[in-house]
């Protein structure tokens, strides 16, 4: 399979410039001039707004809780994954896709049901005499919602890293003295480097930037920088300045495909 | 145990998961048409959906697109995937590049370059701008999923068929292709799947009166949803469930 087989990129290298390449190209032209065709900056200063900065904040805020959050219940999931039997691969990947198959909408919503004042958990923890919880429409059940429908992208990468990992590296350091807690530290949390940069790009990156998730659990009051851009596009018909702000959001998108780049060359810590 | 510890800590994951799917499954048996509280059991929203005409057509929508989608980024990343290997690093890297920018761009920022460049295009919204765009974004899932089975390819077998007389395309479907295929069969999966679940990126791609499933229930938000929709997608889950249960466990129970 030579150089003569060339030509047969033709059709992807055509599909990603027409559906890649030059889309991109119109945001940058929509959100750098005005609706005159000249060109500003003030799409894109529009994010200093008060309004819109107070998006952009909470966005950056409740997301990096929930990249946070997602890592720290996918770690120890994954390493225990990782541990099973061999053969399973196949079947533990499923069990993370499987819900997928339910619409994405409705599982948040039936969070509602779930966290509602008299909803499903808050029944249970009465029973239990424990004190209910009070978080729909609060911040925490937007970053329920969001750990909720992100975390399997984070369990997968880390997963796919720390299974690739060759036990007799570990069962070698192990042979030279070294104990559980500075085997983790010094042999496989380094080897799973580009699993954890991988897993926190596909949480942080949607997380920073949905607009669904939002609506649904955190009531009409609080605005993710998704919802202002949403806006933008779909009631007030202000395409130039929802671009203007969808570079400022491509900058935050950007900084992370460079580090994933830059540390996981090989695509090891890939989803699949 | 320790073993003990680590299995409620998967069980506990595992409900976190699946809750909001149980409370969806109770809810489609919920006489009581609103979410708050529960009306006693029924069946009649299973009988109900198969006479909604709108939601059988958002269904049929939902359903065409996932198919022609997947079969489409299947053929056109399984090809790329076959190009690249013949190619320089280089070019091999710029091209792996531009195959993850839809999976690391923000599905909004996705979803409304590619409205732009539609509107721009002239061309009319509809399923066909639904369908170009899923085409787009399932394409990366496909090559992520059969380039690792190409790299452990051996090239000597295709060497070996053409030595032997085949030409290049029986070569390749009796030998390359065959290796291929369970990469390719996963990678289409997960396109279909990955179609299946979106709305962000069908919500600014969608023309008006065109609604996929993920769309209807949007716009059902703030009215209430449908407990039919409840029903549907209990169906849904549940067929998936018993087809992938099926063709994991069987061969499982023959290696093992």
């Amino acid at each position: 399979m030579k150089s003569k087989n060339k030509w047969l990129s033709a059709p992807y290298m055509l599909w990603s410039v027409v559906f890649i390449i030059i889309p991109l190209g119109m945001i940058l032209y929509y959100g750098l001039t005005d609706k005159t065709g000249a060109f500003t900056l003030n799409n894109i200063i529009a994010i200093t707004t008060a309004g819109h900065a107070k998006a952009l904040r909470l966005s950056i805020l409740l997301s990096l809780i929930s990249t946070l959050v997602c890592f720290l219940l996918g770690y120890p999931l994954a390493m225990i994954l990782a541990n099973m039997k061999a053969g399973r691969h196949n079947f533990i990947i499923l069990i993370f896709i499987l819900p997928m198959w339910m619409n994405f909408l409705l599982r948040t919503l039936a969070w509602q049901t779930l966290l509602e004042k008299n909803g499903v958990i808050n029944n249970v923890l009465t029973f239990l005499n424990l004190p209910a919880l009070k978080i729909i429409n609060t911040p925490a059940a937007i970053v329920l919602g969001m750990v909720y429908n992100f975390l399997p992208f984070m369990i997968l990468p880390l997963y796919n890293a720390l299974s690739k990992i060759d036990r007799n590296v570990i069962n070698a350091a192990h042979d030279l003295g070294a104990d559980s807690v500075y085997t983790f530290i010094r042999i496989i949390l380094p080897l799973s480097v580009p699993g954890i940069i991988s897993g926190v790009t596909m949480v942080f990156v949607p997380a920073l930037t949905t607009f669904v998730i939002s609506a649904l659990l955190g009531g009409s009051k609080l605005l993710l920088i998704g919802d202002v851009i949403e806006q933008e596009f779909t009631r007030t018909s202000n395409w130039h300045l929802g671009s203007g702000l969808s570079i400022v959001l491509m900058v935050f998108i950007i900084i992370n495909m460079v580090l994933s780049a830059v540390f996981d060359k090989d695509g090891e810590g890939s989803m699949l | 145990m320790r073993n003990t510890a680590k299995r409620i800590y998967v069980a506990l994951i595992i409900l976190f998961l699946y809750a909001p799917i149980g409370t969806l499954m109770v809810l489609s048996f919920n006489a009581s048409k609103t979410r708050a509280k529960w009306g006693g059991f029924t069946f009649k929203w299973y009988i109900e959906l198969f006479q909604n005409e709108e939601i059988l057509r958002a269904l049929f929508n939902t359903m065409l697109i996932a198919l022609l989608s997947a079969l489409a980024a299947t053929v056109i990343g399984t090809v790329a995937c076959i190009a690249m290997t013949g190619m320089k690093r280089r070019t091999k890297s710029i091209m792996m590049g531009i195959t993850n920018i839809p999976m690391l761009n923000a599905e909004i920022v996705t979803g409304i370059s590619l409205m732009l460049l539609y509107i721009s295009l002239g061309i009319k919204f509809g399923i066909g701008t639904i369908l170009l765009s899923h085409i787009t974004f399932n394409i990366p899932y496909v090559i992520l999923s059969v380039m690792p089975r190409m790299k452990q390819l051996n090239p000597s077998t295709y060497e070996a068929a053409l030595d032997l007389g085949a030409s290049h395309l029986t070569a390749f479907f009796k030998v390359v292709l065959p290796d291929l295929l369970p990469g390719i069969l996963s990678g289409f999966l997960m396109a279909f799947t990955m179609s299946l679940d979106d709305f962000i990126i069908t919500h600014f791609t969608k023309g008006v009166g065109v609604d996929t499933l993920s769309t209807k229930i949007y716009t059902e938000v703030k009215k209430g949803i449908k407990p039919e929709m409840y029903a549907l997608s209990t169906l849904i889950f549940v067929a998936v469930l018993t087809l992938l249960l099926l063709i994991n466990l069987s061969p499982d129970k023959k290696t093992s």
